[in-house]
């Protein structure tokens, strides 16, 4: 008999069995894991998780009987009422007929499983081809971090540094020649030698006293002393924190219907895994706007209904105050995407263009707009501008402010805003916000 | 650690488990499976692992090594799903039928669970599977891992050389078409030359001797050209075929060797799976009554403490259990219940007859010898035939076995038979007739093919009892048929008496090439 251990062995054998199931099912994957992200808050936007697609595409056909039709007998244990020529119901659908039906388990009209982060965010993401970010950097706002530096007479104990210590109780007893504990054995048996062989008793009594002597010393010397002590000093060292605000500004009169909300909420759920990638830390902020702006939670932000008109100036304004409240400019970055359908009523225009370049873009890391449309109608790439007038009043602000305004009509739109809000970075505009 | 006394013959204390005890509890369960109850089994191999490769190992079909396939992939994600979310336990372990045979444990299971698990599998399936005629007939223990090594390969092979895409289409038709990808029976093999010739010979020479210049002179009828062209054309082609796999991989037209290949070696891995499907009660049962009687043994003779000796009734009481038909948890007849049941009861017949035993199984009851009797058993048959040799009335009672009859004509189920004096041959034949594989898979052939006309090749189904096939997985079978085949396909349902229940056709969607 052989014993082999294989807990060792290299696990993952089904990862590129596994690559292939996902491959295969590649389609409904990401129709679920679309449908997945719809329904869930911007937060868990990249996280993975369990879906279920349907067991069409991944089903193995056999040749098998159907279930129901025919004559079947069936030998089922268990009997306690039953005789001979006793008449049963047939049961609906067959659910309860026997093994021959549930034998392979392929009666499924789902299939679940579970996808990785990674998985799931590779599919999140893939049509949308998000550019490597990865050398950028964003300046942010000043912590602290406490970093060790030297050491220090006085500390908690905790932080003791006993090689330190150590050392320096060394280098004391050395310096004030404490009596090693081999010498004060070694006189012991020397002692204790001329005891045994007696005679030279002047020797003796020379020695006894050296004894006492070297004791009483090694005592005043003590091994370690308070001024040994020495403990890990740390420093206070200013460090940039990752740390975020995006905030979420959206029309949400009657003229927003559920594509661009649900547009809208892409483009944001995409801001936030940016960056969340980025920041140790991000709050997200929802403003909604008609006439008048407030802040909400999220799922008053997609899902509730309001009417009245559109005054876009109040989102600023209520993002400007927010900040001022809560998110102090040197210690936060701030971003801004606004999601609108254009409208604005016209007297209102010129103050938003006051508001955003005097007071909102000064503060912002970037502010994105975006202006979502109906998928049917038609673009005209670089002929027609679309001409809201939200639009043309934010085409008023200047080109090296930190700003980007893209009209996206339909999903695959939504990268090309994002290669636009992070491939231009003007030197100045970074400092500005640290 | 505490040392054992010398005169201590505690195998282990507590749940613990090392190597050093696995090769202890190895050689105890040796003594008692082989030595008293005469088992033979294959020299076992235990490798310990853990749940992930646990969960590897089952999404595999429980083979250690295997091609790649997404399939395999979907039920690793399958169980995946359902063990993290505590829906299904998994195993104890896994026995490969193979020569040392495999036995897989996991390192969660207890001291007590392993000896079990060794007792179960490594002399309970390893006998099994040394020693019964569907296995001995039709499966390669030495053979098999090289053989799951080889396939491996030549997938890979042919992935970096026809592309994965390409592949796994000739594999998707294949695994549709593997339950119909089996010999059942020794097929005919081709003569020789050698023996060819001698037979040429005899048959000249006998002609020789019949010589008789008479019969030149006797007018003879005009005779009927191409009056068997048919059964020419059928022989020629080895038609009716039920190997499916094997008639595409023979004769299908415009298969480039590789495919031919694929098709063949699903087969290969296939036809070492029929035999597991044909013994599944009599291969648990067996397993089970030896980790039953090793157990108790071992218990006997001090070698487990009380408290190991509960745990192991507390899982085999759960392993054996057989819900009734009316409760939730009800999933059939529990292949382990039943061949436990029916090894007790074949011991009970062999030592402690009664009256009916005598009358129902002469030829066992009272003979003593409970341990050969079982193991000339576990040799000689297979589900169907135990089930319909050794299904005693006690059992049928002890089980509440009865028979519901349900005819799509009649508004009603009814019942046909209880476990009653009248119904014990009935259940028994019905549920032997349940385990038979060759009733329970439907019978499809390749009849014919219209070599003349547009090579339109056709099966039949032989309906048995009114039970059609399931329409759309039979349509997505047919359509990888066709595609294999390069031409239509059609599949006929028909019955005994001819009448036709249903046509399926398919036309190749891109035929291989």
């Amino acid at each position: 008999m052989n014993i082999i251990d294989r807990r060792l062995n290299p696990g993952g054998k089904s990862f590129a069995n596994r690559q292939r199931f996902l491959r295969r099912a590649r389609a409904q994957v990401r129709k679920a894991v679309r449908e997945a992200s719809s329904s869930r808050s911007i937060k868990d936007a990249g996280k993975g998780g369990e879906i279920s697609i349907p067991s069409g595409g991944v089903h193995e056909p056999h040749l098998r009987r159907s279930s129901q039709g025919g004559v079947r007998d069936y030998v089922l244990p268990g009997n306690k009422k039953y005789v001979e020529g006793d008449s049963i119901a047939r049961p609906q659908q067959g659910g309860g007929q026997g093994s021959q039906a549930s034998d392979s388990g392929e009666g499924e009209d789902e299939f679940r499983f579970a996808l990785s982060d990674e998985e799931y965010l590779d599919l999140y993401l893939e049509d949308l081809e998000l550019p490597d970010l990865a050398k950028r950097q964003i300046a942010g706002a000043t912590s602290v971090l406490w970093r060790q530096a030297g050491y220090s007479v006085s500390g908690p104990p905790s932080r003791l540094s006993v090689p330190r210590t150590l050392r320096h109780s060394m280098s004391r007893r050395i310096a004030l020649k404490r009596p090693k504990a081999d010498e004060i054995n070694a006189l012991r048996e020397e002692i204790e030698k001329l005891e045994r062989e007696g005679g030279q008793y002047e020797a003796l009594v020379q020695k006894r006293k050296e004894l006492e002597h070297i004791i009483q010393r090694s005592k005043r010397i003590p091994y370690i002393d308070p001024v040994d002590v020495r403990y890990r000093r740390l420093e206070s060292n200013p460090k940039p924190i990752a740390k975020a605000v995006m905030f979420c500004l959206m029309d949400v009169s009657g003229s927003m219907n559920e594509h661009m909300k649900d547009l809208a909420k892409r483009f944001y759920s995409l801001l936030y895994l940016f960056l969340n990638r980025r920041y140790e830390h991000v709050d997200v902020v929802f403003i909604r706007h008609t006439h008048e702006a407030s802040e909400v939670d999220e799922q008053t932000f997609f899902y509730s209904r309001e009417t009245g008109g559109t005054v876009v100036s109040t989102a600023l304004f209520k993002m400007a105050e927010i900040v001022r409240n809560r998110y102090p400019v040197d210690q936060w970055n701030i971003y801004a995407a606004q999601a609108s359908d254009g409208d604005n009523t016209s007297s209102d225009n010129a103050v938003v263009l006051a508001q955003l370049r005097d007071v909102i873009l000064p503060i912002c890391q970037y502010y994105a707009y975006v202006e979502v449309g109906m998928d049917d109608e038609d673009d005209h790439p670089g002929a027609g501008e679309p001409s809201t007038n939200l639009w043309r009043a934010y085409r008023r602000v200047s080109v090296d402010a930190p700003f980007a305004m893209r009209k996206v009509k339909h999903r695959r739109d939504i990268y090309p805003v994002f290669r636009e809000l992070f491939a231009r970075r003007p030197e100045g505009v970074a400092a500005d916000g640290a | 650690m505490t040392l054992l006394a010398p005169d201590n013959k505690l195998l282990f204390k507590g749940p613990d488990w090392d190597f050093d005890l696995i090769r202890r509890v190895h050689d105890a369960c040796g003594e008692i499976a082989i030595n008293e109850m005469g088992l033979d089994p294959y020299p076992n191999q235990i490798e310990v692992i853990t749940t992930e490769q646990m969960l590897d190992a089952y999404a595999s079909t429980g083979m250690p090594l295997f091609y790649r396939h997404w399939s395999f992939g979907k039920e690793f994600a399958r169980n995946e799903a359902l063990y993290r979310k505590g829906y299904q336990g998994l195993a104890y372990e896994i026995v490969i039928n193979s020569n040392p045979c495999l036995v897989y444990i996991m390192e969660e299971n207890s001291a007590m669970m392993q000896t079990l698990v060794i007792a179960h599998a490594g002399y309970g399936h390893s006998h099994f599977f040394k020693n019964n005629y569907v296995f001995k007939q039709w499966t390669d223990a030495d053979g098999i891992l090289d053989y799951l090594e080889f396939a491996r390969g030549l997938i890979a092979k042919y992935e970096d050389r026809y592309g994965q895409e390409e592949v796994e289409r000739v594999l998707d038709a294949a695994h549709a078409l593997q339950s119909h990808g089996i010999h059942r029976f020794p097929r005919k093999r081709m003569a020789d030359l050698r023996s060819e010739q001698r037979r040429e010979e005899e048959r000249r020479r006998h002609g020789e001797q019949l010589f008789n210049d008479l019969w030149r002179t006797v007018p003879q009828g005009k005779r009927k050209p191409n009056a068997d062209e048919d059964a020419r054309r059928k022989a020629l082609l080895g038609l009716p075929e039920e190997n499916l796999l094997y008639f595409l991989e023979k004769t299908a037209p415009r298969l480039a060797p590789w495919q031919r290949e694929i098709l063949r070696m699903v087969r290969m891995i296939n036809q070492y799976f029929y035999p597991q499907r044909q013994t599944k009660v009599m291969n648990e049962g067996c397993a089970t009554f030896v980790h039953h009687r090793v157990m108790n043994r071992l218990h006997e003779k001090g070698q487990i403490d009380d408290g190991a000796f509960l745990e192991f009734l507390h899982s085999h009481t759960s392993v054996v259990m057989q819900p009734d038909f009316d409760d939730r948890r009800y999933s059939g007849i529990n292949p382990y219940a039943l061949g436990f049941a029916m090894c007790c009861d074949i011991e009970r017949i062999c030592t402690q007859p009664t009256d009916e035993d005598r009358e129902w199984m002469p030829d066992i009851a009272g003979n003593g010898d409970a341990y050969g009797t079982l193991r000339s058993i576990w040799a000689n048959f297979r589900d169907e035939s135990f089930v319909s040799q050794y299904l005693s009335p006690a059992c049928i009672r002890d089980f509440g076995l009865f028979n519901v009859h349900d005819d799509e004509q009649e508004e009603d189920m009814n019942v046909a038979a209880i476990h009653d004096e009248r119904g014990y041959r009935k259940i028994r034949r019905a549920l032997s007739k349940r385990y038979d594989v060759a009733y329970s898979d439907p019978d499809i052939q390749i009849v014919d093919v219209d070599l003349a006309g547009d090579r339109k090749l056709i099966l039949s189904h032989r309906v048995l009892d009114g039970m059609t096939l399931e329409d759309s997985d039979t349509d997505k079978v047919l359509q990888h048929v066709a595609d294999l085949w390069g031409y239509d396909v059609k599949l006929v349902e028909a019955d005994d008496a001819g009448t036709v229940r249903a046509e399926h056709t398919a036309s190749p969607r891109r035929p291989f090439m």
